[in-house]
């Protein structure tokens, strides 16, 4: 077992790194498993380690159409916030973030996680009431949140354009100083090797073609490596999520898949030490340990299954950057890319069993699933091993819709694009 | 991505404003069926593959178009005025 420390480091150092073993095994599908975990992303691979660490089960596959990280855990911009508003909500990431907090200690893997802070930059006194009464809900919510005035801004962010003379002059922010950054295709790895470590199956390439149904109920899937059957049948594929309810017959769900685009520059001193989303338009940006600038705005606005979008955002994100950022004007951009998201009807996510017999369902991340992919994988683990949701997913039903308990934290109703 | 307009020709895409599935039917406004409205503000067919949207030219001649699009590659495969398309009945799934 090839735990890590510096001991390890130092020993492994000495012999030339030529000792160490693979972080997960690469084994064989077997015919069948207690459950089944389609994708293999962060929440898959999150939700495989609490099923065997929290629930003692540990006869599980997980099961990954390409190679693990190459969907959007290895595509977000690694921001880990909980600075919401609506009480559902802020049980939810905050509870995250405290998962968080240990992360890496607890995966004995460095997932890099950095409270370095979060700040919303307001631009006019509405939008400065509207945050605050943001920060006084999560407040009041066990969170943490500090109202900024420019001045203090400043200090903190000197490469903000504060000037009166800005398109969208900055009156204030709001700070959620837990938030921060983590390196996300580590925690895809460090989830991984855990899980791994406690006898789960993570097996790759193995597409999801089908499923196997006895009546009603859910028995297996057929995959692009044969049949496996299993007791349960968790999904949790995000963008794809209408493509695998299609296979089990359910043509139409409150989902719809949208591209959204991130982008990181050539790397540059350091320049700014949390992160920052601008008020004027949608664009959150951070600085990498390498020293890129890593950011991204809204979705590209129309369905797409494509993982790359188009240049009218592009545009509207570098113009934004520069509004806030004045300085990074002749940055160069050193890499784009896209990521197909499963924005839900009302912006929050679904984490429950069903929708048929045997099934359990994990989506509806919208663009904000990295930072609950801890929360996630727990409530959802929990979800599987009980069969009834644990406290902080149990909002976050299905039925919600046809109850008309939306969860829509910017009241924008069921158009998914705004969300 | 380029949209060809009828009117205006191939046009950028910024110049257009989205409106989604156009493949949704809106019950009866009378009509107390539940299932049938949830069905009609929640629910999406989402196809990965040919998607009938609508799309308004709001940069341009303003004109609302029903378009048939490749949400797997952006390909623009028909396009035709959503009024006239909604008349003839080509606007329905």
């Amino acid at each position: 077992m090839a735990e890590y420390s510096a001991l390890s480091l130092l020993k492994n150092a000495l012999t030339g790194n030529r000792d160490w073993k693979p972080a997960w095994r690469k084994p064989e599908p077997r015919p069948s498993y207690d459950v089944i975990i389609i994708g293999g992303g962060g929440h898959g691979l999150a939700t495989a380690y609490y099923l065997a660490k929290e629930h003692g089960i540990t006869n599980v596959a997980v099961l990954e159409k390409g190679w693990l990280g190459s969907g959007n855990i290895g595509r977000n911009t690694t921001i880990v916030r909980s600075n919401y508003l609506l009480p559902e909500s802020v049980r939810f990431y905050d509870f995250s973030v405290k998962l968080w907090e240990n992360l890496s200690h607890e995966l004995n893997y460095n997932v890099m996680f950095s409270q370095r802070g979060i700040l919303n930059l307001a631009h006019s006194p509405s939008q400065a009431d509207d945050y605050i009464r943001r920060g006084n809900a999560m407040l009041h919510g066990g969170g943490d949140g500090v109202w900024l005035t420019p001045a203090e801004i400043a200090r903190k962010v000197p490469g903000v354009d504060l000037s009166r003379s800005a398109r969208f002059p900055v009156i204030g922010g709001l700070l959620q100083p837990r938030a921060g950054t983590a390196r996300h295709d580590a925690v895809a790895w460090g989830y991984a090797r855990a899980a791994d470590r406690r006898g789960v199956d993570i097996v790759e390439n193995c597409e999801v073609t089908g499923f196997l149904r006895d009546g009603e109920k859910i028995v297996g899937v057929a995959t692009t490596r044969g049949e496996i059957r299993a007791r349960k049948v968790a999904v949790a594929v995000a963008g794809s999520t209408s493509r695998l309810m299609g296979m089990a017959g359910i043509d139409r769900f409150p989902i719809e898949s949208h591209v959204l685009q991130a982008f990181v520059s050539e790397a540059i001193k350091p320049f700014v030490d949390c992160v920052v989303t601008f008020g004027g338009g949608h664009l959150y940006m951070s600085q990498s340990d390498k020293g890129g600038l890593v950011f991204g705005g809204d979705l590209d606005g129309y369905n797409s299954y494509a993982q790359r979008g188009n240049l009218p955002l592009v545009e509207e994100v570098m113009g934004e950057m520069v509004a806030m950022f004045p300085a990074v004007a002749r940055l160069r951009l050193l890499r784009s890319w896209g990521g197909i998201m499963d924005m839900s009807m009302d912006g929050s996510p679904i984490i429950a069993k069903g929708p048929l017999p045997g099934m359990y369902l994990n989506c509806g991340w919208c663009y904000g699933g990295f930072k609950a992919t801890p929360a996630s994988g727990f409530s959802f683990a929990w979800t599987i091993a009980k069969d009834e949701p644990h406290a902080v997913n149990a909002p976050f039903t299905l039925s919600r819709f046809e109850r008309g308990a939306v969860i829509d934290e910017k009241g924008q109703g069921p158009t998914p694009k705004l969300h | 991505m380029l949209i060809p307009c009828p009117h205006c020709g191939p046009r950028d895409l910024s110049e257009f404003s989205y409106q989604g599935d156009a493949t949704r039917t809106r019950p009866d406004p009378a009509s107390t069926d539940m299932k049938a409205w949830h069905d009609y503000v929640y629910n999406r067919p989402n196809p990965a593959g040919p998607h009938r949207e609508y799309w308004q030219h709001a940069g341009g001649c303003r004109t609302h178009l029903l378009v048939t699009r490749d949400t797997l590659t952006h390909e623009v495969q028909a396009v035709a005025f959503a009024r006239a398309a909604l008349n003839d009945g080509a606007g329905k799934p």
